[in-house]
């Protein structure tokens, strides 16, 4: 799971686009992510993120 | 918002406002969506094209003019330089520029809703026949005959719809961007930093907007972000070593599509275009003319598509193969080229 610390997200939509589940999405200047899609070990959309707002939880 | 169009465009930048403008002046019924509450903002662009580019589309205007640029320089690892003379260069103030090319399109014709959000494709089999359009709370059913998707990089539509727009980490680059303001600069030259230190993977940039002021950006590759090693620290590491008294007026954050483009950007009911094809240039990183572009030519395609009452992905794949087959498509090939052999 990923957590979106959104006090230092852009809502920029990088991490929207690499992420193969689909499960993140840019709702107007809002972050969501599908809980039920994200994969527990990928890390693709922390990865990308230009501020490092997407912080990955250890399993 | 009525319950039928004949062109639904999701997206309201430079793609969605051309292909907007487009059909409607061919005299279709056209209702463009664009999800945030203002066009244009917030910004998620170096902001420059080329003037000659500019022209095919829009006179030129001093409003969303900020600085007309003579050459660029490249600056390279071991500080060497070299000039290019290349053609005139706009830098747009895109705030201003996207309401215009969005106005142009509502004096076209087209209806504009902002604050509206396509959030699922209505399917018939596999077949895009409009979308649920959210606004305000509350939720409408809109049928198209056709959907042109120009949904930029963060772009679901085509995805909702059947079509992998998933880009791999070495195809996107990370970026960061201050407006950096009261700082030295010749408002005639942009500047292109080519070096692993200052940008691994891609390259920092300073385009002028106008006197004192420049937005100072850099884009890493995507594989190469970490922590500590993201695109902002790179960002901040320059300015603060090179314009520590610059004053930063605007922050902005994006991912720039340097992959290749969807191997097919036409399917039942839909076209796909600009960034949502993922289109812009894998080396420069514009992007603005190859949206516009494609979302006239994804117009065009859809008009004929309508008078012809062939909606079908065979009908509308002539639009993919006019924009691979135009000089833009053969440019962007070649930059796909020259991208690889650079990784």
């Amino acid at each position: 799971m990923i957590t979106i610390r959104r006090e230092v997200c852009g809502y920029c939509g990088a991490c929207v686009s690499v992420c193969p589940s689909g499960a993140l999405e840019l709702i107007d200047a809002y972050l969501s992510v599908d809980s039920v899609l994200c994969k527990p070990k990928c890390k693709l959309c922390s990865t990308v993120c230009p501020l490092g707002a997407i912080l990955r939880s250890e399993e | 918002m009525k319950d039928s169009y004949d062109i639904l465009v999701v997206g309201g930048g430079p793609a969605g406002a051309v292909a907007a403008r487009t059909a409607a002046e061919a005299g279709l019924s056209v209702l463009l969506v664009e999800k945030r509450s203002a066009v244009g903002v917030p910004v998620r662009s170096g902001e420059s094209i080329g003037k000659d580019e500019l022209l095919e589309f829009i006179e030129a205007e001093q409003r969303f003019i900020k600085a007309e640029i003579d050459s660029s320089v490249l600056i390279g690892p071991d500080s060497s330089k070299k000039t290019i003379h290349d053609g005139e260069t706009i830098i747009l103030d895109r705030k201003i520029f996207d309401r215009e090319l969005i106005w142009r399109a509502a004096e076209a014709g087209a209806e504009i809703q902002v604050h509206a959000r396509a959030s699922a494709p209505i399917m018939e089999g596999e077949k895009v026949c409009g979308a649920v359009i959210e606004q305000h709370g509350k939720r409408y059913e809109v049928r198209a005959k056709i959907v042109i998707a120009a949904d930029g990089i963060e772009s679901k539509f085509a995805k909702w719809a059947g079509i992998d727009t998933t880009i791999p980490l070495d195809g996107i680059k990370s970026c960061a961007q201050y407006l950096v303001n009261d700082i030295d600069i010749d408002e005639k030259e942009m500047q292109f930093y080519i070096s692993p230190e200052d940008a691994p993977g891609g390259h920092l940039w300073i385009f002028p907007k106008g006197k004192r002021s420049a937005n100072i950006g850099v884009g890493i590759l995507g594989t190469e972000s970490a922590d500590g090693k993201r695109a902002c620290d790179y960002l901040n590491h320059f300015v603060e070593k090179n314009y520590p008294n610059g004053k930063i007026t605007e922050r902005s954050v994006g991912g720039v599509p340097v992959c290749k483009p969807l191997k097919e950007t036409a399917a039942d009911g839909i076209l796909i275009v600009g960034d949502a094809a993922r289109l812009s240039n894998p080396v420069t990183g514009h992007g603005i003319y190859n949206a516009m572009f494609t979302g006239r030519l994804a117009a065009e395609a859809a008009v004929s598509a309508v008078k012809n009452g062939n909606t079908s992905k065979e009908f509308l794949m002539a639009y993919d193969r006019a924009w691979r087959e135009s000089d833009m498509g053969k440019e962007h090939e070649r930059n796909c080229l020259v991208k690889e052999n650079m990784a």
